[in-house]
């Protein structure tokens, strides 16, 4: 296999697998704040074991999220050693910035959030939770304008020619608040409050259905339904408004999103369909003739750039960004769906009545990750054949010093790992969710005993 | 070699200070891992992985940051060296999300071979961290193969010679060393009193490790010694070295561990100090063809860049000071196990 493919894949594959726990740490250390809020307001010890229990399945996200974030910010040295000459100044500095400002942060008030409980006042603790969430946000912040920076480059000009040049920054705020930052930011952090909020809302619709932990259970889940809410409404806007953003900023992208490739026509939307990109063609599909035209120019007649203005060599894959964007679409209206009908049984007082609801709300945890990972491959496959749009192709941005042999080998290595760490943090989440929340009074306990289970073996 | 004192110099100071950050602060608990599996007993070693418990995962940020202020400041660098050095830094980066998991996971299942499991992994990833930190370390000095395009031309096996080796053992018996001390420190009891025993030896490894890594270095690598011919009074701090380093024994007779780990920790700013003035103003020394060595100047981004990760610097280090002391001084004193521990 090629260099270029193997190191995609690999790419793709660490920050896909990364991806699961940083959107996790972020909502959940949001609905933590709350908690813990009512905690300090009320006094009432059902909040207290709702914040420690939380805190636990937190604390487990965000080490897988610590070591597989490790892997992210070597790698683009590792695998992408052009590239990184080409956007160190700017890539580089968003990077340094994320250190500076959010990583330090995190970890540190991390540190009193998990183990300082007896440590430091009651306010004290409330400070360093909502310090550790302000932390993760600000990780997404400055990762959101790095990616940006290469969706919509801005704030920069090129100096030297063919292999030397490279991209030096000459306005860092125009860098930072490039045309697709903002939009894409508020896009990706409702994604991350709808991946913590339903997966408190998942554990605590469980607990419902076995019966157990009820009291736990039914506050867990008003604070998660209480986010998803609002999480679920705000992302349809931002994702209207990213939308609007690519069409300006990157039309071929959009044109991708809808296989739209006639640029006289006007562009349909599409519910599902499968792209035939040898005629061109939407196979099995149904869409809203004119819906795509209406959404961007509010006039459903105008005609869309399609895909045929662009040469062949700047086109991305067109059926697989179809197919992402059309998944993360559906699956986005699926959340508002569930979220409104929630709020409104809970608002009649049948929100736990019925069972086979509840059912779909334990395996709604898993939409607001497929969701967020078919959304990411919607915009980077969708960039491509760029890596920085426009300005250096993703074929020349690979390492010189390194071998296709090499990455395979790393590759396979990574899927073997991987694959554990995620089997593992399924299992311990399972257990953890098991035992639920009234451990945490109790496991001194429990691990005082494996002090005698330990000495009996030896 | 003259000091100007521009932005690539200070950018090259700033690198450092964050590198030597994570010596000095991961490089205790890295040595608390590689002690690890010598204490016995599982509430024993729940007491040694707490030691570390909140903030190892600070420590790390040391280390993250550095690699993004690299890439920021000294582009060139940071992609020659780890597109060089791909295959190990894949290990370091296993090695990195192993250590990571064990310490969450371990204790929070009851079998024994889980346990077991994770404890291997902890200490053995430990050690491996510190040998690779090391080896790296270890080929800055000699020096790499560089083409004319800034790309390195060697191969794997080019990274591992005796000397290379040399320097990653005597990282790992300096991280032993501190995070032996550590681990005094933060104990108390009969657990205290073994470590206590354990000090000296590690630190009699340490010195023999670094007394023969600074003959091989003087021996086959003069280079490193320019600066110190040219600034006689940069010999100061190889004094001061051997001084906090004599230092620690004197300490730990009189039970002042946390003045024994600032000695060890002197020690290791000390070391990685030697080792960056006899570099600069080079940051990869190419060996053969000198001529293509990354340097402070040719490696760099532009002034810009550098002026504005300045500024980025200035507002957020008294910030990362501030937590990192707080921190510190929340959890100063003996380990104490709780619901929340590991």
């Amino acid at each position: 296999m090629d260099l270029e493919l193997l190191s995609r894949i690999q790419f793709a594959f660490t920050i896909s697998f990364h991806y699961i726990f940083p959107p996790l740490s972020i909502g959940l250390g949001l609905i933590l704040v709350f908690m813990e809020g009512m905690y300090l307001k009320t006094k009432n010890i059902l909040y207290e074991n709702m914040t420690k229990f939380w805190v636990k399945i937190f604390a487990l996200t965000f080490a897988i999220g610590v070591a597989s974030g490790i892997v992210m910010e070597f790698e683009f040295g590792t695998n992408w050693a052009t590239y990184s000459r080409y956007v160190g100044d700017i890539f580089g500095s968003a990077l340094a910035a994320e250190g500076i400002f959010a990583f330090f942060l995190e970890s540190g008030f991390l540190a009193i959030l998990v183990f300082g409980w007896n440590r430091v006042g009651p306010v004290t603790h409330f400070v360093s939770t909502i310090m550790v969430s302000l932390g993760s946000m600000l990780s997404a912040v400055w990762i959101v304008v790095a990616n940006s920076w290469q969706q919509t480059p801005a704030g920069y000009h090129i100096v030297g020619e063919g292999l030397n040049s490279r991209a030096e920054i000459t306005d860092f705020w125009e860098m930072v608040f490039n045309p697709s930052s903002v939009e894409r930011l508020s896009h990706v952090l409702s994604g991350a409050w709808l991946a913590g909020a339903f997966l408190v809302i998942s554990v605590s619709a469980y607990y419902i259905i076995k019966n157990r932990h009820i009291d736990f259970a039914k506050s867990s889940i008003k604070f998660g339904l209480s986010l998803a809410l609002f999480a679920a409404l705000f992302q349809l806007f931002t994702g209207h408004q990213s939308a609007i953003g690519i069409s300006e900023n990157q039309p071929v992208k959009l044109a991708a999103f809808e296989a739209h490739y006639d640029s006289l026509a006007s562009g349909d939307l599409y519910l599902f369909g499968w792209v035939n990109e040898e005629s061109q063609k939407v196979d099995f599909g149904l869409a809203i003739p004119g819906m795509l035209s209406y959404l961007v120019h509010g006039n459903s007649d105008k005609p869309i750039l399609g895909i045929n203005a662009f040469t062949e060599d700047e086109r991305p894959p067109i059926n697989i960004v179809f197919q992402t964007y059309h998944l993360m679409v559906a699956i986005g209206f699926f959340l508002i769906a569930v979220t409104i009908l929630s709020v409104f049984l809970w608002w009649r007082r049948k929100l736990f009545a019925y069972k086979w609801f509840l059912w779909i709300l334990v395996f709604s945890v898993l939409a607001p990750q497929i969701a967020n990972q078919v959304g990411w491959y919607s915009a980077e496959i969708g960039r491509q054949p760029w890596i920085v749009y426009g300005l250096l192709r993703t074929s020349d941005a690979l390492s010189a010093a390194v071998n296709a042999e090499q990455v395979l080998f790393s590759l396979i290595l990574f899927v073997i790992i991987y694959s554990l760490l995620f089997v593992l943090f399924i299992y311990l989440l399972n257990e953890k969710i098991k035992h639920g929340p009234d451990d945490v009074d109790s496991s001194y306990n429990e691990y005082q005993n494996q002090k005698v289970l330990f000495s009996k073996s030896k | 070699m003259d000091f100007t004192f521009d932005l690539n110099t200070i950018w090259f100071i700033l690198i450092g200070v964050l590198l030597t950050g994570y010596a000095f602060l991961d490089g205790f608990d890295l040595g608390v891992g590689s002690i690890h599996l010598f204490v016995k007993g599982d509430t024993e070693r729940r007491i040694m992985l707490n030691s570390i418990g909140p903030v190892w995962d600070g420590n790390e940020v040391w280390l993250v940051t550095g690699g993004g202020a690299l890439f920021a400041a000294f582009p060139h660098v940071y992609a020659t060296v780890f597109s060089g050095f791909y295959s190990a830094f894949m290990f370091l980066l296993f090695a990195l999300i192993f250590r990571a998991v064990a310490i969450e996971f371990r204790s929070k299942r009851p079998m024994l071979w889980w346990r077991k499991m994770w404890d291997i992994s902890f200490s053995a990833s430990s050690i491996l961290i510190a040998f690779l930190m090391g080896l790296a370390l270890g080929n800055i000095v000699k020096g790499i193969p560089l083409g004319h395009d800034k790309e390195f031309i060697g191969s794997f096996t080019d990274l591992i010679t005796p000397y290379t080796i040399l320097v990653g053992v005597t990282t790992v018996a300096m991280f032993m060393m501190h995070g032996t001390i550590y681990a005094t420190m933060k104990t108390e009891g009969e657990l205290q009193v073994k470590l206590k025993s354990w000090v000296n030896n590690s630190i009699i490894f340490f010195i023999i490790c670094f007394i023969t890594t600074t003959m091989a270095t003087l021996i086959y690598f003069p280079h490193m010694t320019e600066p110190f011919k040219l600034h006689p009074e940069f010999f100061l701090i190889a004094i001061l070295n051997m001084l906090a380093i004599a230092n620690i024994p004197r300490e730990i007779h009189h039970n002042r561990e946390f003045f024994a780990f600032l000695s060890s920790g002197a020690g290791i700013v000390f070391t990685l100090a030697l080792f960056s003035l006899g570099l600069f103003p080079n940051f990869v020394i190419s060996n053969p063809n000198p001529e293509f060595s990354l340097t402070i100047y040719n490696a760099a981004s532009s002034q810009k860049t550098l002026g504005i990760m300045l500024t980025m610097a200035v507002i957020g280090i008294p910030f990362v000071l501030a937590y990192t002391i707080s921190i510190y001084w929340v959890f100063r004193g003996k380990v104490r196990i709780d619901s929340m521990s590991y």
